[in-house]
């Protein structure tokens, strides 16, 4: 764990006392569980994103991806019949495949990441609200799957099962990430492209791997926005989600110039925002300041970190001086 | 110290410094140095890296204060510079790095925050004025291009040139030059000497700093030579030469060149063959060129000559349009430069900060990292691994770093340059190909990585050295290839070897 991410945790914890102290309900098992559910959702999302970010990129069309996948996968079910473990496995692939061509585009045909995935945005929003006649995606009455109820909208020992899957998928992408070769690549492209393909590596490939992670996690979590939903009316369904998403990837850390940041990270951004969330629920604020708050949120901690940045770079820079300084002396 | 010129001996020094001591925690940067500088006198400064060049820039920057000894400027005694008392006395630098804004023309570029305005309240550039007070500079300096070019469209020396004109603008007495020509071609250099004659004859005095010891015979009137943060000695204008500056700077004669000069050296068999390559900057110009086995092939030529753009070719960054490469007589196919790699077709590139390393990761991860796969065990990175390999190389080639888990970026420039070779010598090289490797570095790790490709070339490595360092060129070949844009113009034999030789070829003339 990062100085970075301890600081974050510590942020947690005092901003959940102090809504604990102000409004105790907070504390209730009902309302720690609805949070953790949340947590889980917006977890996978983020940590999806997170993998984009470390590459310099940026994925914004999450939000439309979490509608227009998890409108089919509720078709598929409950209107086509199909098994839902098959029509699962086609809504990761289907995440995959458009992770895949934003990779593409993005790495073969040099276009930039911010224009593809706008273009994602705007495109899956659009589907997704043909797709349905702009009506909404449902169960009939009486309609139940309950073995995917219960691993996706279901609880064990009172803990939301979403909450048990992110931190399963967390360990997972936290190995990939931290211990594994691809992610060393991740964390040099993000630093140096160009120092990195020098070095022989094919960062177009891994650039690529990155958009497609991005894809199937997103479609996980689709599914999970859809079983937690049940009802989707494509128009507005996961809109914002991808700043959601980047909020949560920025608290944690990670820079948008890329090759910084945690997974750890991306986690506690992802608990923070939804505390906040829920802090503007339990103290009465009007919802209509949501937005305003997780922005303000958001602006002050950047600006904190950016600020201690610059502090420890003067640190690091006087040192550096002095120990050239002797390493002069010694040549 | 001893005046060839009698009129500037006669002269009261513009500069002064006495006995300047700075020490940091630990160490002393400077001890006890004097020196001065009299109007129109060209100062060669020559030492190593860490002898204490860069603290006596910072002191006569104003941006480090002395801890004891005196600065006298023009008649006035201080304890200190301050940057503004710098400035204010006439004290300008052109640094190795330019400051030119590339997006803005040359006269922009000139008076840059100081434009005449137009009368009136929009603070309008009165460009006619503006150019009128250019055009003397630009006269003084020698320049061949007008005020109103865009500072992008020059070649490396006007840049220079105008980054002189912006010193000269602020009425400077005193220009110092830090390693104005390190990234100069031949033809480039030339012109920059002149201009240094031409402040010389105006009566500004100039601190020249460099690495190439041949540039400043050619127009030093004194050498101070630092080392270890004092005054090694001054050689007066009949005593300058090459080995004087280098015993002064080191103490002792160096030995690297003279072995990499032992003639008969049998060729090995050809490695890496390029038949009726283009490259993409000159797309009607095809090359052939055979680098062979434990040789040091030189090549040499203009800056835009096309050698880099060959290399990358070589090493699969670039895309040849046409022709065939050949490795070990086998045909060889590079989409990129991994398959380079994969194949031992190494490059140390030209801009180490920007594609030579990444300054962020550590000596460890920067070697490991063409090679991670074999740095790992089920795709996960073994620590133990990194560390062992890196520590080997970190060993072999003498990185100076208190362990290999060091950022690259608080190394020095020779010892980034090492953990560059020390990635592609972890590998088992088969070509190498160093493009302006000793760029930047002073002579101790000059000689060092000679001495390297010099046993690469011995263990049947097929060693491509690209370098606009007449000097290097010479001293480390076995053979050398000449380009002039875009083609080789010629290859030169051991027996053939001069600066003339190399020169005309560059310029696409036949050698003698």
């Amino acid at each position: 764990m990062t100085k970075k991410d301890l600081g974050l945790l510590i942020l947690i914890l005092v901003v959940g006392a102090i809504v604990a102290i102000i409004n105790p309900r907070f504390l209730l098992p009902i309302n720690l569980a609805n949070t953790s559910n949340l947590i889980g959702l917006f977890g996978i999302l983020s940590i999806g994103q997170a993998f984009v970010i470390i590459t310099g990129g940026i994925e914004l069309s999450v939000g439309s991806v979490v509608a227009l996948l998890g409108t089919l996968f509720i078709d598929f079910i409950a209107v086509r019949g199909m098994g839902w473990p098959i029509a699962i496995v086609l809504i990761l692939v289907l995440g995959a495949i458009i992770g895949l061509a934003h990779g593409w585009l993005i790495t073969r045909l040099k276009l930039q990441p911010f224009v593809v995935t706008l273009c994602g945005l705007l495109i899956y929003r659009g589907v997704a609200r043909f797709y349905t006649a702009d009506g909404t995606a449902g169960f009939a009455f009486g309609q139940n799957f309950p073995t995917l109820e219960f691993l996706t909208a279901g609880r064990s020992w009172g803990v939301p099962n979403s909450f048990f899957a992110l931190i399963v998928i967390a360990i997972v992408m936290w190995v990939v990430l931290h211990r594994s070769v691809f992610g060393r690549y991740l964390y040099a492209i993000g630093k140096n492209e160009e120092a990195a393909k020098y070095s022989g590596i094919r960062t177009g490939r891994v650039v690529m791997a990155a958009y497609v992670i991005c894809g199937v996690l997103t479609a996980l979590s689709a599914i999970y926005f859809a079983m937690y939903t049940r009802s989707i009316s494509p128009a507005s369904h996961g809109q914002f989600y991808e700043l959601y998403a980047i909020a949560a990837a920025v608290l944690g850390g990670f820079s948008l110039r890329g090759g910084e940041g945690s997974l750890i990270g991306v986690i506690l951004g992802t608990v923070l925002l939804q505390e906040l969330q829920n802090l503007v629920n339990l103290l009465g604020i009007p919802s209509s300041l949501n937005f305003a708050v997780m922005g303000g949120v958001i602006l002050i901690g950047v600006l904190v970190d950016q600020q201690w940045g610059v502090f420890r770079a003067r640190r690091r820079m006087v040192d550096a001086a002095r120990k050239g300084a002797v390493g002069a002396a010694a040549e | 110290m001893n005046y060839s010129d009698t009129s500037i001996a006669a002269t009261t020094p513009f500069l002064s410094l006495e006995n300047v001591r700075k020490t940091y925690p630990g160490v002393v940067a400077l001890d006890g140095f004097s020196m001065e500088v009299r109007p129109g006198e060209v100062i060669g400064l020559v030492g190593e890296n860490g002898a204490g060049k860069s603290t006596l820039m910072k002191i006569l920057g104003g941006v480090t204060t002395p801890d004891t000894g005196t600065i006298t400027v023009d008649g006035t005694a201080h304890k200190d510079l301050t940057v503004e008392g710098s400035l204010g006395s006439g004290i300008a630098f052109v640094h190795q790095e330019l400051n030119l804004f590339e997006n803005l023309d040359v006269a922009a570029n000139i008076f840059f925050g100081r434009e005449p305005l137009r009368a009136g309240p929009l603070r309008l550039v009165d460009r006619a004025k503006l150019r009128e007070m250019v055009a003397p500079l630009l006269k003084r300096v020698g320049a061949n291009f007008s005020a109103d070019t865009q500072v992008a469209d020059l070649s490396l020396a006007q840049q220079q040139m105008v980054e002189i004109a912006k010193a000269l603008s602020i009425k400077a007495r005193l220009v110092i030059l830090d390693e104005p020509t390190s990234s100069l071609p031949l033809a480039e250099t030339d012109k920059l000497l002149d201009v240094i004659k031409a402040l010389k004859a105006d009566g500004i005095s100039v601190i020249f700093i460099s690495h190439r010891l041949h540039e400043i015979e050619r127009v030093a009137d004194r050498v101070v030579v630092l080392r270890d943060g004092m005054l090694a000695g001054t050689l007066g204008k009949r005593d300058i030469n090459h080995d004087q500056m280098v015993k002064l700077m080191i103490g002792r004669m160096l030995k690297e060149r003279e072995k990499a000069s032992e003639a008969g050296r049998a060729p090995g068999a050809v490695a890496l063959s390029a038949k009726a390559v283009r490259t993409p900057t000159y797309p009607s110009r095809p090359v052939d060129l055979d680098v062979r086995r434990g040789e040091i092939l030189g090549l040499a030529g203009l800056v835009g000559s096309g050698r880099t753009e060959l290399a990358r070719v070589f090493f699969g960054i670039e895309a040849s349009l046409g022709g065939t490469l050949e490795l070990n007589g086998k045909p060889l196919a590079l989409a990129s430069a991994a398959d380079a790699v994969a194949q031992g077709i190494f490059l140390v590139p030209e801009d180490r900060k920007l594609t030579g390393i990444l300054l962020d990761l550590s000596i460890a991860q920067n070697i490991s990292l063409p090679n991670l796969p074999a740095h790992a065990r089920r795709s996960l990175v073994s620590n133990s691994a990194e560390v062992a390999t890196a520590e080997k190389q970190k060993k072999n080639l003498g990185i100076k770093a208190p362990s290999v888990q060091t950022r690259t970026g608080t190394l020095s420039g020779g010892n980034q340059q090492k953990v560059v070779l020390g990635k592609w010598l972890a590998m088992n090289p088969k070509v190498m190909i160093l493009d302006e490797p000793t760029r930047g570095i002073d002579i101790g790790a000059k000689a060092e990585i000679y001495g390297l490709m010099r046993a690469l070339a011995d263990a049947g490595v097929a060693v491509l050295m690209i370098s606009s360092d007449m000097e290097e060129v010479i001293g480390v070949s076995d053979r050398i290839a000449v380009m002039h844009e875009g083609q080789i113009s010629g290859i030169l034999d051991k027996d053939q070897f001069s600066q003339e030789n190399v020169l005309l070829l560059a310029v696409g003339k036949p050698a003698n």
